[in-house]
């Protein structure tokens, strides 16, 4: 019982010395906002969410509806690990935080259910999906178990936004050379089709989003050169 | 039984979780680097697969669905749970998981050696969720089924992510350009191998 005390009151004192010491767009938490945009990115740097990336960017509308559910669970889901961080038992934290998201990830669906019903149609199991999203996993365990709860909540909006910039720069591409439209509106006259210009049916199927991402992490390690891998 | 072979044959090849629906893609790329161990990790995708599709299914059955509830009472018709699914479907996922591995552990130490690391992994893998929740999406009639459907799944991720492996393992002695190296050539690669895997698009089983 007493050490139990003790430990909370340790908490409590932690989360306060962290509230108040750095202001809160303090050079450091900018870039924990910037940092997945481009030298971090969940997607072409850390390998992690993957599965829906590809899955839903034939069109950019549900690629926008996936980044912002995405956002919203990661922002919800790492201030309320942070907040716990210091409760949860070492040996059950994977469930604890599958719970945790899985809560969140129903909100999200029943919210779009009610609201955008044919988007959430469309995006069927990966909303759903989103709970097995390594991107969501893996901020929890690399970030907000050790961080306080303003940069963990920084932390899940800068990364829900670099998974989000891809999403949507690879549904643009898509999109724009698939069908010749952006969100279901045709951008490409119909003089040029009549010059005899054809969509790409190809950008359609599965596999053209693999190889946009390759593409676009090709694009990005040219730039960059510090991320090229040794092999 | 000719319908179980056909569902068989149709999960491994022309649904294949990663080539024509991406799940499991973050281990899929993280863990093949050599053959050997993407081969661990492949089993024990099957082995959970095969055992939570079955479970899940029976919940969705009997608890989850619209009117699932009659068995209890025949007051309950009415009642819709269907929103607890995600929640559900991942607590049986991740105890299952939890519990193989001291199972396995148990009985087969040697098993657990090889697939030790990658069991508490495979909670997380997109595949194993997804096997549960296209199984709700697809109405089974049975259990056998939604089992073949699993271990159908399994299999078929073991065989892409095989492949992979076995192409990277030979792709590390080519003169990949530079800032391709490593990620970018292992996507583009897996793009090309779907658009081989879509020629099983056509069957029609």
């Amino acid at each position: 019982m007493e050490e139990k005390k003790s430990i909370t009151k340790k908490t409590s004192t932690l989360l306060f010395i962290n509230k108040d010491r750095e202001p809160l767009f303090s050079k450091k938490n900018r870039k924990l906002l910037s940092d997945p945009m481009d030298d971090n990115n969940p997607i072409t740097v850390q390998v992690l969410g993957i599965c829906s990336a590809l899955a839903i960017t034939v069109q950019l509308k549900p690629a926008v509806v996936m980044s912002i559910s995405v956002m919203a669970v990661m922002a919800a889901s790492n201030v309320i690990i942070s907040l716990l961080r210091n409760l949860i038992p070492n040996r059950i934290r994977i469930i604890v935080q599958l719970v945790v998201v899985a809560s969140m990830v129903i909100l999200v669906d029943q919210v779009l259910r009610a609201f955008a019903y044919d988007v959430s149609k469309e995006l069927s199991i990966f909303i759903g999906l989103i709970i097995t999203n390594c991107i969501v996993m893996g901020r929890l365990e690399a970030f907000a178990l050790g961080n306080g709860v303003w940069k963990s909540f920084l932390d899940g909006v800068g990364n829900a936004a670099g998974y989000g910039f891809i999403l949507i720069l690879v549904a643009f591409f898509r999109e724009l050379l698939g069908s010749g439209k952006l969100f279901g509106y045709q951008v490409i006259p119909d003089m040029i089709y009549e010059m005899g210009y054809e969509n790409n049916g190809l950008m359609l199927l599965s596999p053209m989003a693999l190889i946009t991402v390759g593409l676009i992490i090709w694009l990005q390690r040219y730039r960059n050169r510090i991320l090229i891998e040794k092999n | 039984m000719e319908a179980y072979l056909n569902l068989f044959v149709k999960s491994i090849f022309i649904e294949n979780m990663i080539f024509a629906y991406f799940l499991g893609m973050c281990s899929y790329l993280a863990v093949s680097k050599t053959v050997k161990t993407a081969v661990g990790l492949g089993l024990a995708v099957i082995f959970v697969l095969a055992i939570t599709v079955p479970i899940n299914f029976l919940l969705d059955t009997y608890l989850l669905r619209p009117g699932a509830l009659t068995w209890l009472d025949s007051s309950y018709v009415e009642l819709d749970l269907s929103f607890l699914s995600f929640i559900m479907f991942i607590a049986v996922i991740a105890s299952m998981v939890q519990l193989v591995e001291m199972i396995v552990e148990k009985f087969a130490p040697a098993l657990y050696g090889a697939l030790g690391i990658f069991l508490p992994l495979i909670a997380v893998n997109c595949a194993i969720l997804g096997g549960s929740l296209f199984m709700q999406q697809k109405d089974f009639s049975g259990i056998t089924e939604s089992a073949i459907y699993g271990f159908g799944s399994g299999i078929g991720w073991l065989l892409a992510i095989l492949a992979i492996a076995a192409i990277r393992e030979k792709i590390s002695y080519s003169n990949v350009p530079a800032p391709l190296r490593g990620l970018g050539i292992t996507f583009i690669i897996t793009g090309l191998m779907a658009i081989g895997f879509m020629s099983f698009m056509g069957i029609k089983l």
